[in-house]
């Protein structure tokens, strides 16, 4: 860890620090197994997400991190071969047998590592989901579209083009309008798989700016490999390895003084 | 943008009021897809079922020795027709090894320049016009054959016939050319490089290369697509018909006429209007052993174009 | 010894240099004979093709022919080859990619279709003379016709949407998930249209190849010269390369017919190089962007 982000960790410990303890958990992941066919990728999860927190998850390649946040909203699923065993509880409802997909997916909202838009004009990007889920009046729609791009601070940079293929937009504005078109639907959580891995420093930055307003109306879940985001930007951070989880605590905690042996050789360099 | 909308609980709404009467598009969906898919399936057992049906109607009337056997085929004598099929075999394979011998070693050399000598330029010119070539409709290569190749063939062997087996099977062969060259082409250039590094490293010309290398590490490949285009000279059916006319006799002749199996069906044909005759059923007795031949070739191309899948 | 082992090399170089000439003009040869193929239908039909020859009935006399009532026949043809193939074959590739994943059934179905591909084009005449003709009763009509052809070249179309769906990324189905959408919806709203341009471009192929195909109506057809203008979809009719069969046959008859067997060619052939020009446009136009 470098000088400034530890003491960059410490002073929001001191401020932040009480606060934290006392939100109520929107996800609660309870001995969660999870299979590729055959062979094993998680081992028995057990973590709480809590409301309008940054809950950041770190780990080496292969840890099981980025399908652990995809079973959150069971995009896990479009792979054939996955079987789980365990609860994932989201609002009180098991998200496996209590909702449908199309359900729990409106509600925890995903973005991911590459920037997708679909090969529409940025408009339809972001009334995408809205559209789908019955919202049809165009009054609506266009209010929904300059809300969810001032949300995700890209409104000014493409309102004189809306209409145009969202492919023109470089790769950070892409990722962005990928946020904006989640926020069109409204979720209450959004995942983050890697949203900065495919960007610039300066995108990333943007990015991770926008992610710190998010979290006053949202719950954010963000899998990110790369240490110093996660200490600048999350509440909570959990550590996997091998599929498991090997430490989950206080963001600050996990940088400056873990309790696992394991957790401390990660985030100080010693490997991955 | 004051009066905030929840689109949350909007869509929460929809989504409630969706599950009670399920979406129905979502059930139906899946099951008309399938339904079209299993169209062609039908197509297969179709053609199957009314080669197979209509062939029996045949047999019940002519013995299977006879129509395998015999080199005498006259369906039209009122007095005593008769039913070999030997003519037609004869005349198919005749007319498929002419088109074979210009088909295969001028289809497999362009596979050698294209994959091989070939600057991306020239192949980017050259293969478009190949597909050309391998789209102008048969009846055109056929009215080609029959108006073109057999009056300028008779300046070379006079005593060639009006129809003839030489003309077609040379125009079929020409026909067939982009079809070999493609295909091997395909098989030449997934040899991985590395192969052709090895070769010209050890000094071989690009030549030496091709044969001792290239071509055996291809080999599968190439041979697959040898069958195919038998496959598709047997089946070819407007140039024959055109070109090589409608003799029935049984000869080795290539300078003279002789029906192919197609040729025989087309010929014999006349709509509806002639179904419950014995001429008829005969069409699905020679179509029966036209699919089983072709069927045989493609599935013997598939075999041995999959094990050379399997090689890298 | 070493000036044995050069003349040796210098042999080698020789060697692979003339065969790669020879390599290049048996590449040529096919392209040539094209030419000449060409050139000939063209001097020998262009002279024929006139409005008059283009606009006028079927006539024994050639010089009062026309070819109008073909042209029509072709049109109406396509008018059922076009919709049957389309949507048959779209539907049966979106079942295959989408629904029917890797199951054994999709590959009884898929090795089905390649080898209904290689099928000679006669034997479905055969087909479609015994279900369409006689088991339907739509006896030598466009409707028979149109159906049979439609089955011919379902194929092509299969196999081209299948490769243009297969190339939609998996990245775009997943940002439609992503936003909560069924699979219908992420089908119908995001897959298809991405994959609308190699779609189309095989669907012109398809009807391209029925265009050209005489095999199968032929068998279905009644061999008459002259036919009226077909005015419904359950009119005999014949079409420009049925046409130009018959007119072939019967130049031994009368000589002229093989000059205007040689016009309707024109019309064909650049009826098809207009088709394969459009998919090639679209295939060009809407290249991936994403």
């Amino acid at each position: 860890m470098n000088q400034a982000v530890t003491e960059h960790l410490q002073n929001s410990a001191v401020s932040e620090g009480h606060e934290i303890e006392s939100k109520p958990s929107v996800i609660q992941t309870k001995g969660l197994d999870l299979w590729y066919g055959d062979s094993q990728a998680l081992y028995d999860i057990n973590m709480d997400v809590q409301e309008n927190q940054v809950t950041a998850i770190i780990g080496p390649s292969g840890c099981g991190k980025s399908t652990y946040i995809k079973t959150l909203n069971r995009m896990i699923e479009l792979n054939d071969s996955v079987k789980t065993k365990g609860e994932i509880i989201y609002r009180g409802r098991n998200i496996f047998s209590e909702y449908s997909v199309e359900e729990l997916r409106t509600q925890v909202g995903m973005v991911f590592q590459k920037p997708n838009p679909l090969p529409k004009s940025i408009y339809e990007n972001v009334v995408y989901g809205p559209r789908v889920h019955g919202i049809r009046k165009k009054q609506v729609l266009d209010e929904i579209v300059e809300r969810s791009l001032r949300g995700a601070a890209i409104w000014d940079e493409v309102k004189d083009r809306l209409h145009k293929d969202a492919y023109g937009l470089s790769g950070g504005q892409q990722q962005r309008l990928c946020i904006a078109r989640t926020l069109a639907f409204e979720p209450e959580v959004i995942l983050m798989d890697e949203p900065t891995s495919a960007l610039d420093p300066i995108s990333t930055a943007k990015i991770e700016e926008l992610i710190q307003q998010l979290k006053t109306q949202y719950t954010i879940v963000i899998v990110t490999h790369n240490m110093q985001q996660a200490a600048r930007i999350s509440d909570k951070t959990a550590f996997f390895l091998n599929g498991k989880l090997i430490e989950f605590d206080q963001t600050v905690k996990i940088f400056s003084n873990p309790n696992d042996k394991r957790t401390e050789d990660y985030v100080s360099g010693r490997f991955g | 943008m004051d009066k905030h909308i929840s689109v949350r609980e909007q869509i929460q709404q929809n989504i409630a009021r969706r599950k009670k009467r399920p979406f129905k598009l979502e059930k139906v969906a899946p099951v008309s897809l399938f339904i079209a898919a299993l169209i062609s399936v039908l197509t297969t057992v179709g053609i199957v079922l009314s080669l197979v049906f209509d062939a029996a109607m045949f047999f019940k009337q002519v013995p299977f020795w006879e129509f395998f056997g015999s080199t005498n085929l006259s369906p039209l004598s009122h007095t005593d027709p008769k039913f070999g099929i030997l003519p037609l075999i004869n005349g198919t394979i005749i007319t498929s090894l002419i088109a074979m011998c210009v088909a295969i070693p001028i289809g497999l050399t362009s596979a050698i320049y294209l994959s091989e000598y070939a600057s991306a330029r020239v192949r980017k010119i050259v293969k478009p016009l190949m597909e050309v070539v391998a789209g102008i409709p048969t009846i055109v290569y056929g009215f080609f054959a029959y108006s073109f190749v057999t009056p300028l063939l008779t300046h070379i062997i006079p005593s060639l016939g009006a129809k003839n087996a030489l003309s077609p099977g040379i125009v079929m062969g020409i026909m067939i050319i982009p079809l070999v060259t493609s295909l091997s082409e395909d098989a030449m250039s997934s040899v991985p490089n590395s192969m052709r590094e090895g070769a010209l490293a050890l000094g071989s010309t690009k030549l030496e290369m091709t044969f001792k290398v290239i071509i055996p590490a291809a080999l599968s490949g190439i041979i697959a697509s040898f069958v195919l285009a038998v496959s598709r000279a047997i089946g070819e059916t407007m140039i024959v018909t055109i070109a090589s006319g409608s003799s029935k006799n049984f000869t080795f002749d290539i300078t003279q006429s002789m029906q192919t199996m197609t040729a025989y069906i087309v010929e014999f044909t006349s709509g509806d209007a002639g179904s419950g005759t014995i001429g008829y059923y005969s069409l699905y007795a020679v179509g029966l052993t036209l699919f089983v031949f072709t069927l045989i070739m493609n599935l013997v191309a598939g075999y041995i174009s999959r094990k050379f899948r399997e090689g890298y | 010894m070493k000036s044995g082992r050069n003349q040796r090399i210098m042999l080698r170089q020789t060697m692979d240099k003339s065969m790669k000439n020879l390599f290049f003009l048996a590449t040529m040869f096919a392209l040539l004979v094209l030419g000449i193929l060409i050139y000939q239908v063209v001097t020998q039909g262009a002279s024929w093709l006139d409005w008059q020859f283009l606009s006028g009935k079927l006539s024994l006399n050639p010089e009062r022919a026309g070819i109008l009532g073909v042209i029509v026949g072709t049109v109406l043809l396509m008018v059922v080859v076009g919709p049957v193939t389309m949507i048959l074959g779209v539907c049966t590739a979106i079942y295959l990619e989408e629904y029917a994943k890797k199951s054994k059934l999709r590959n009884f179905i898929q090795v089905n279709i390649s080898n209904l591909a290689g099928v000679p084009s006669v034997i479905f005449g055969l087909l479609g003379l015994a279900v369409f003709s006689r088991m339907f009763n739509l006896g030598s009509s466009i409707l028979a016709g149109g159906l049979t052809m439609s089955l011919l070249v379902l194929p092509i179309v299969v196999v081209a949407s299948q490769e243009a769906i297969r190339a939609v990324p998996q990245y775009l189905r997943e940002a439609s998930y992503g936003m909560g959408a069924t699979k219908w919806q992420t089908v119908r709203r995001v897959v298809l249209p991405a994959a609308l341009p190699g779609i189309l471009t095989g669907f012109i192929l398809s009807l391209s190849r029925a265009i050209g195909e005489t095999a199968p109506l032929v068998v279905l057809g009644i061999p008459v010269l002259i036919m009226p203008i077909p005015n419904s979809l359950m009119s005999d009719f014949t079409a420009l390369p049925i046409q130009i069969y018959y007119w072939t046959l019967d130049a031994v008859l009368v000589q002229e017919y093989a000059n205007l067997a040689a016009a309707t060619i024109i019309v064909l052939l650049v009826i098809l190089f207009a088709m394969n020009s459009l998919a090639i446009f679209i295939r060009n136009k809407y290249q991936k962007r994403y």
